[in-house]
């Protein structure tokens, strides 16, 4: 119908066009109606040569998804691992003939995460390469920025990676969160503060933006409010220094236990001038914050630029010791972990460059697990795809997927956040260490049961089924 | 001829051929635009519009969203070719200006019911506010420092939006909504048919601005500040409205990068953004408006070229993500060295060759059946 507007205004403006040839104008007008016939013919005969498939981006021998990822700036070192290590997993399930015979193209394409790019990038995506969904694209800001394009489109957003609030949204059917949101681990981290460190004075040190406040909301609503002593920030976009000035705040209120919502290099950033003043409170950090094998060399490095010798820049690392966080899969250093052995056989043969330059670091993991989750998805939604089928065998069996997650996964017609849930965990120098190609970091053991919770105002409690191990197929295949 | 100084002559109208008859005089006049600026410029707009409107008609929806983005990078384009070609001041915090439109309309969007023009309208001002914040410190500074200051713009300001996140929304940011498009037009095609608009708008003021006796004092001001205060110029005036004008500019623009990007955060408004936007300009050519569609086009259009070229020679993902900057400054080096005044520039050059050529080549055909 839209095709038949067009050409009836072509026409009428043709017709204008033939009246007014002879005024003055007369040969401008029929030397840009001569140039606008032109520009549309060639832009017809290229927009009509692609045809169009029943469900876009699927045919019987493939499926096309896409994804908007940080390859460059501040945001890449670390993300850009994810992406190449999801392709792993599709490489995998396409050398064993596919999802019902479709194998899987994905396509990831670098927005710097600039919202701006991911905009732009996204339409590509859904308009011109006519991807079937949107899968592991990364950032808060940046899909923000899409959601409501990609619902409009009815193109399912698939497990996004952040730990937002925002991506279980009614008003956003086809938007699906993954990681467990920020407020989830506040609250779980929370509530073992309150159980151990009962009666002690607690500070905060946060990041400035919905990350630092989504953890706080969920501390806030275990910790009692008598007993938090200091509310530091700082701001990601001008993290240069040390955190010298939240650091000496926390150590002036007599905070004994420090809570933080931290990107790695800031936990390195506020470890490092809390020693230099002789402050060694309990940290207790969120998981993206105390990954190990990514703050240990942070530590090393800002002691040897700072001027350190190379003995105190690696004395550094042993800072980490006795940090508590969360994880949501068995980490790296868990050796002994059928997951992590599957990972590291998978990885090896299908992103043997990744793989060496990384090992099995919590990004990889990350990537890994998310990949396999899709692949679910698409099994659970059968041989006849379509968008809808997808979404509504999320919803339908989300519950039930296999993944390296230590609670499964809470999808339902209501509810679109993935994990909601994690065990609490110590990093220690006795526990076996993380072993990767940049060298081997502390590793860590659990202090909790594995526990689950909610963004909402549900409580903590011991989660009581079983982590699932791998599939068979998986374990003999990869 | 100072570079810019016919601008509107030699950008607006491709050089009328010579007269090569006298017979075809008569009818030749009649083909010539009006010379009155208004009435030129906006037969040209028309024109230009209608095309445009053909073609848009036509595109992909994903086209046309790149057609729009092409729009309103023009805009601030437009207005940093004025600030920087016609008036001699350096801007490297354009992006600054683009974030203040941007966060007005977001604002405005988020916590009134104003009439979308209007929201366009406050963008526009509250970008022109900070223009004469900027814009009367900058009379005193001249090439490095004023380049340095607005260099400072650039980084200080996403910051504050940072700073006050509850008001700003952080690092999620302020979402915006395109009015709803009449009928079934597609909401892609809608976006850009605005941008276009505020585009053709923005040109047309523009243009009139530069052939009136402002664009005529911005120009002196340039060239010699002495010698046109001596002629009367209020200098430090002049330059501040040319800063006015242009931070107005990429207000517009940066609400239309507001709209298209659906979210407006503090990562939409990089350092590379202010960067590119002056190289953009420059390869352009400085000081031309019909330019900048060259510097938006390229601005654009680039970064799909390179993800294209790196997938068809499969290059790695390390390589692939730099090769859209590696181009774009290939392209400013050459443009450099075989265009120094920029495509537009070097157009306008070809062009002058080849209608020189045609003449000559005609006149000796006239001239013998005359004779004989």
């Amino acid at each position: 119908m839209m095709i038949g507007g067009v050409h009836d205004e072509k026409g009428r403006q043709m017709r204008q066009m033939r009246h007014s040839r002879h005024t003055s104008t007369g040969r401008w007008a029929r030397a840009l109606l001569a140039g606008a016939m032109g520009l549309t013919l060639a832009t017809t005969v290229l927009t009509t040569s692609a045809g169009a498939a029943s469900t876009p981006g699927v045919t019987s021998t493939s499926i096309t998804i896409g994804a908007t990822v940080p390859l460059t700036g501040p945001a890449a070192p670390g993300y850009d691992e994810i992406a190449p290590s999801m392709n792993a997993v599709f490489d995998w399930v396409n050398a064993h003939g596919g999802v019902f015979g479709r194998k899987i193209n994905y396509d990831y394409l670098d927005d710097g995460y600039n919202p701006a790019n991911t905009a732009t990038l996204t339409r590509k995506l859904v308009l011109q390469d006519n991807i079937f969904a949107d899968v592991g694209s990364l950032g808060t800001p940046t899909q923000a920025a899409v959601q409501s394009f990609l619902n409009s489109q009815k193109v399912p957003q698939l497990f996004i990676e952040s730990g937002c609030d925002c991506w279980s949204n009614p008003k956003f059917p086809e938007s699906f969160g993954w990681q467990p949101p920020y407020t989830v681990e506040g609250k779980i981290l929370g509530a073992y503060i309150k159980a151990h460190f009962a009666g002690e004075k607690v500070g905060y040190l946060t990041q400035g933006d919905e990350f630092g406040q989504d953890f706080i909301k969920g501390l806030d609503m275990e910790i009692p409010s008598a007993s938090v002593v200091s509310r530091q920030t700082y701001d990601a976009s001008t993290l240069a220094g040390p955190l010298s000035n939240q650091v000496a705040a926390l150590k002036a209120a007599g905070a004994q236990v420090v809570a933080m919502a931290t990107i790695p290099a800031a936990t390195a950033l506020a470890m490092l001038p809390a020693a230099a003043i002789g402050f060694t409170p309990q940290y207790v950090i969120s998981n993206v914050g105390a990954d190990s094998p990514t703050v240990g060399p942070l530590l090393s490095s800002f002691t040897s630029k700072g001027g350190g010798s190379a003995a105190e820049a690696a004395a550094t690392a042993g800072l980490l010791n006795g940090v508590i966080t969360d994880a949501y899969f068995a980490p790296e250093s868990n050796v002994s972990n059928p997951w992590v052995q599957v990972e590291k056989k998978l990885m090896a043969k299908y992103a043997p460059s990744t793989y060496a330059k990384y090992g099995l670091d919590g990004n990889v993991q990350y990537g890994v697990a998310l990949a396999y989750t899709f692949v679910q998805a698409l099994q659970a939604a059968g041989k006849n795809l379509t968008r809808a089928g997808l979404v509504s065998a999320i919803e339908k069996s989300g519950k039930k997927f296999v993944t390296p997650g230590l609670v499964p996964l809470s999808y339902s017609g209501s509810v679109h956040f993935g994990f909601q849930g994690a065990e609490v965990i110590k990093l220690s120098t006795s526990a076996p260490p993380a072993v990767t190609p940049t060298g081997s970091w502390m590793g860590s053991t659990p202090v909790s049961p594995v526990e689950v919770t909610n963004v909402g105002s549900g409580p903590v409690r011991t989660y009581t089924g079983k982590p699932s191990a791998p599939p068979q197929k998986l374990v003999s295949t990869s | 001829m100072s570079g810019a100084g016919n601008l509107a002559d030699a950008d607006l109208l491709p050089g009328t051929p010579p007269d090569a008859a006298g017979a075809d005089r008569s009818w030749l006049r009649h083909l010539r635009l009006p010379e009155q600026p208004l009435a030129r410029h906006l037969i040209l707009a028309l024109g230009g519009g209608g095309i445009l409107y053909l073609v848009t008609s036509s595109l992909s929806p994903y086209n046309d969203f790149l057609v729009g983005e092409i729009a309103l990078y023009l805009i601030a384009l437009a207005g940093l070719s004025l600030l920087t070609g016609v008036n001699g001041q350096i801007s490297l915090g354009h992006g600054a200006f683009m974030a203040v439109g941007a966060y007005t309309i977001a604002l405005l969007m988020t916590h009134t019911q104003l009439n979308f023009i209007l929201e366009l309208l406050a963008s526009v001002g509250a970008a022109a506010v900070l223009g004469v914040v900027i814009g009367v410190p900058a009379t005193r500074l001249k090439g490095p420092y004023l380049a340095g200051m607005t260099l400072l713009l650039a980084l200080a300001l996403p910051p504050i939006a940072d700073k006050w996140s509850s008001t700003f929304g952080g690092d999620q940011g302020l979402t915006t909504t395109v009015p709803t498009a009449p009928g079934n037009i597609n909401p892609e095609e809608w976006l850009t048919w605005i941008e276009l608009l505020g585009a053709l708008i923005t040109l047309v003021l523009l243009a009139n601005f530069l052939r009136s006796r402002f664009g005529r004092m911005l120009r002196a001001v340039r060239d010699d500040e002495i010698a046109a205060s001596l002629a009367g110029i209020h200098v430090a005036r002049t330059k501040v409205t040319a800063f006015v004008i242009s931070a107005a500019c990429a207000g517009l623009a940066g609400a239309f990068l507001g709209l298209s990007t659906g979210v407006v955060s503090t990562g939409e408004f990089p350092l590379p953004l202010s960067i590119q936007l002056l190289a953009a300009m420059v390869i352009g050519g400085t000081g031309s408006l019909m330019g900048m569609w060259w510097g938006a086009v390229l601005l654009v259009y680039l970064p799909q070229w390179s993800t294209s070229i790196s997938s068809h020679l499969n290059l790695g993902s390390d390589v692939s993500a730099y090769l859209a900057t590696i181009i774009f400054g290939a392209v400013l080096i050459v443009a450099m060295i075989a265009a120094p005044s920029g495509i537009q520039g070097g157009l306008r050059l070809a062009w002058g060759r080849a209608v020189r050529l045609w003449s000559g080549l005609t006149r000796k055909q006239i001239q013998p059946t005359r004779t004989g």
